[in-house]
């Protein structure tokens, strides 16, 4: 049997028939009949041109098909059909689409796997652009700086800035891109790119700027982490992405927000949490990061963090390796704050996201479980109503 | 080419067409923004100058990242140049100079064609935001006042299109017509928009939806005919404005369609089946269909009417002179110069509608027309799909084109809808069966209610299906200052 494939269709009872996407295509694998705006499966090469510059909304509609709906199935459509039905076994990497190239959205899919389901975006979250450059064609980034944040030896996480220079690159706060190192690996193949989430805001890591920020650790034998680390400025980077689509912020200053991190897992919180500086400076209590680290030394952006007001951001740091103290994780402090927490699981508004290593899930899952027991509820059954509602959001690698 | 795609801000003007490299062109605009901006402040009512609008501004000429959404007060909207990049050894596409180069700069001999056309584009664009500038008060919803403002912002950027091309390729004449562009004001009696369509009122929402469905469709013609232009940079312009026009397409289509559902929604809800029981119907709080489709035939004839005489030597001499081409003419197969080519032209002779063969050049005003007639048959097809679906019967019709025209060979004779001669009493004594009175404006007006709660919308209209930008339905689409 032949894998599925990722079809874009347009809907037919939005579309105003204006052709702007016909004229945008650059292949001319959009066409019209006296009817609809069709795209033609055999030509399409999701190079996503089209997507921004429909007026409706009509144009982002895709379908996952064993066999595609050719032309005239198009040209017949009074409606969008249903998604088919696959049998088990299909899971977010064969029908999600929170990036359009395989592999990426594999390892999405793999990193949003402790959500317990297939994620969902926050309703009011911005529309993700995703796929915009591959590897064939990636864009190219030139470095604008690169810092490291850590003072411990055995912990080098550095704060990487790139340029996208005159390319457009959109992308939102929790949101990744794949970086591409150079060489070939012992077979003898290019690299893969590997993903890192962005830790600036939308509107660049200086304000309407074209450049983003990312948050890479050194890892001991790690050919792209050492190849990221050792970037000087200047240097030229090819970069993929933006991919994701569900870990996103909610737009909307009373949203509630609990995020939950260790390590580099702190990116996307930096970008969130400049967003809302950035959009709503005067929103306030609406925001708490629980940060697990080692020590100060190996927590990344102790220092600036600090500097936050509380109110803008409150933050509970807790350390694993302080001489003469007890070992605490993030798991301790959410037991900790079991009230603050159990309003937050019950209010529509309230948005969970936990960001790090994988090894943290287990015990915040733990943690929230017996949160919710000591309120008679079952931890399962809320997560499964939140994250249907966009509301709990796990990336963990 | 890639410095074409890339947006300069270092100018006060956005743009990509290397302002900062050419001083006599920037200060001549930095010269017109400030009538500009006071143009602008006069206009639009002062809460919602401070209010902040989720409007998207034009940041690249590249499809992928054109634009980007956020909230803005308009008068800090980023009014930019942005011209598409140019095509690589692009041609001259029709008429006596085809094949030749596309020019990078006038041509001498056709200088006061080409002006004329920009100035007559020009015109229109800031016409439309005169006439629109009341209706932010009775916004049936924020959803809707977001579309209107978005609609007048880009209208705005428009007439900085063409301002620059006056500006940058016409010297001294050029500077005083962009002045003049401001100067000039819809339905004003010294000094009016020099279109008709433009110096009529555009009172509520509906008129609003009709106008931006009929009349804007004449611009997007027009622009797209302008976007064959030899003149490359009037074409590249052109083509990005192209972009942004589909916008006023949606608003137009969708807030008619909108209405319609509501509509067709009440009536099924309580009963009615007859779309004439009209009191019955008014008195629920919507808009009856007929006088749905008599609005309709006011803006659709009024827009027939832009397309200007069907047999014209101007339109003629711009299409020879690769100035102006016709509706997709990259996509026409043809000889694309008409010397000898005819064209099926409506004519009104001996009292009969005639269908003659023309010589095509001049029949071009007419040949958009018929384009013109098809595209916006499409979107009145499809509201008659959603009254079907609603279960009620009755269909819109685009009335014939002899009917109620001011311009042309049918120019106050007195034509029915269905395209039949009446007598001149007898025409005067129906008029108001196809035509809006005074009544059927002051009902409407009378449902112009403001509603300003996220989410909510005037009993009169059906929300829409899909948010902008992939909104949900409670989102603010604009913080309104309330001073």
């Amino acid at each position: 049997m032949t894998a599925p494939a990722k079809q874009h269709l347009i809907d037919p009872e939005i579309c105003i028939r204006c052709y702007t996407c016909e004229n945008t295509c650059p292949i001319e694998a959009i066409t019209h009949n006296d009817d609809n705006v069709v795209v033609d499966f055999d030509k399409c090469n999701y190079c996503m041109d089209c997507i921004p510059v429909c007026p409706t909304g009509s144009i982002d509609e895709w379908r996952v098909v064993k066999t595609p709906y050719s032309l005239d199935d198009q040209f017949g459509f009074e409606e969008l059909p249903e998604q088919e039905e696959f049998a088990a076994g299909a899971s977010e990497e064969s029908v999600g689409l929170e990036a359009l190239d395989d592999e990426m959205s594999k390892l999405l899919a793999e990193a949003h796997a402790g959500a317990g389901g297939k994620a969902k975006a926050p309703a009011s979250a911005s529309k993700a652009s995703i796929g915009l450059y591959n590897l064939g064609k990636p864009a190219e980034m030139v470095v604008q700086g690169n810092y490291r944040l850590t003072d411990d030896p055995t912990h080098d996480v550095r704060h990487i800035i790139l340029d996208a220079g005159s390319l457009p690159f959109p992308v939102l706060e929790g949101q990744s891109i794949g970086i591409i190192a150079p060489g070939t690996d012992d077979a003898g193949k290019p690299h893969l790119p590997r993903l890192y989430s962005i830790s600036s805001p939308r509107d660049g890591e200086r304000p309407n700027f074209n450049n983003l920020s990312l948050t890479v650790k050194r890892e001991d034998k790690g050919i792209c982490s050492n190849y990221v680390c050792g970037l000087a400025k200047g240097d030229k980077v090819q970069v993929t992405g933006p991919f994701g689509s569900t870990f996103l912020m909610p737009n909307d200053s009373d949203a509630k927000l609990l995020m939950i991190c260790t390590g580099t897992g702190s990116a996307p919180f930096r970008a969130f949490t400049m967003r809302r500086q950035r959009s709503d400076p005067d929103a306030k209590n609406a925001m708490t990061l629980v940060f697990g680290a080692r020590t100060p030394q190996s927590l990344p952006y102790f220092g600036p963090l600090n500097k936050i007001p509380d109110e803008q951001l409150s933050k509970h740091m807790v350390f694993s390796r302080l001489e003469g103290e007890p070992k605490r994780y993030v798991q301790d402090e959410l037991r900790e704050m079991e009230d603050e927490v159990a309003e937050l699981l019950h209010d529509p508004n309230g948005y969970i996201y936990i960001c790090g290593l994988r090894a943290m899930e287990e015990g915040v899952e733990a943690a929230m479980t017996s949160i919710a027991e000591s309120f008679g509820e079952q931890w399962h059954a809320v997560r499964d109503v939140m994250r249907e509602d966009g509301r709990y959001h796990v990336e963990t690698y | 080419m890639l410095d074409l795609v890339n947006v300069e801000y270092d100018t006060l003007i956005p743009n990509n067409v290397k302002l900062s490299k050419d001083k006599r062109v920037q200060k001549a605009l930095e010269k017109w923004h400030p009538g500009y901006i006071n143009w602008w402040n006069d206009l639009i009512p002062q809460e919602f100058q401070n209010s902040l609008v989720y409007l998207r501004t034009a940041v690249s000429v590249d499809p992928k990242g054109w634009a980007k959404f956020d909230y803005v007060k308009m008068p800090e909207y980023r009014w930019g140049i942005l011209l598409a990049p140019e095509v690589e050894d692009r041609k001259i596409p029709c008429g006596e100079h085809m094949g030749e180069p596309a020019w990078q700069e006038v041509p001498g001999e056709y200088r006061s064609m080409l002006q004329r056309l920009i100035v007559i584009q020009g015109d229109t664009e800031p016409g439309s935001v005169e006439q629109q500038r009341f209706l932010g008060k009775t916004a049936p919803s924020l959803y809707d006042m977001r579309n209107l403002f978005q609609v007048n912002v880009e209208e705005g950027r428009h007439l900085w299109a063409m301002v620059y091309l006056l500006q940058k390729y016409f010297g001294r004449n050029g500077r005083e017509e962009a002045d003049d562009l401001l100067r000039r004001s819809s339905g004003s009696d010294e000094a009016p928009r020099m279109l008709g369509a433009f110096n009529e009122e555009t009172p509520d929402w509906l008129s609003f939806f009709m106008f931006t469905y009929f009349t804007d469709r004449d611009g997007k013609m027009q622009l797209e005919s302008l976007a064959q232009s030899g003149f490359d940079p009037m074409s590249r312009t052109c083509r990005f404005m192209l972009t942004e026009e589909a916008h006023h397409m949606f608003v137009g289509e969708t807030g008619v369609s909108r209405v319609i559902e509501r509509t067709c929604q009440v009536m099924k809800e309580n009963g009615i089946d007859n779309p004439y029981d009209i009191a019955k119907i008014r008195g629920l709080g919507v808009i009856d269909l007929p006088t749905i489709q008599k609005k309709l035939n006011m803006h659709y004839t009024l827009s027939l009417d832009l397309f200007g005489q069907e047999v014209s030597t101007n339109a003629a001499n711009a299409f020879n002179s690769g100035i102006k081409g016709r509706f997709m003419e990259h996509r026409l197969d043809d000889d694309h110069k008409l010397n000898d080519a005819t064209y099926p032209v409506t004519q009104f002779e001996d009292g009969q509608i005639v269908l003659k063969d023309m010589p095509a050049l001049t029949a071009v005003n007419m040949r958009l027309r018929d384009d013109y007639r098809r595209d916006a048959a499409g979107g009145v097809g499809r509201w008659n799909k959603l009254i079907a679906k609603m279960g009620i019967e009755f269909e819109m019709k685009l009335p014939h084109e002899a009917f109620n025209r001011e311009i042309g060979v049918f120019a106050k004779k007195p034509f029915n809808p269905d395209g039949n001669l009446l007598g001149e009493t007898d025409y005067n004594e129906k008029k108001f069966d196809w035509l809006p009175d005074t009544a059927d404006g002051d009902f409407i007006q009378s449902l112009m209610v403001p509603v300003t709660t996220p989410g909510e919308y005037a009993g009169w209209i059906a929300p829409p299906k899909v948010g902008i930008d992939n909104k949900p339905g409670e989102f603010e689409y604009v913080k309104l200052h309330m001073a």
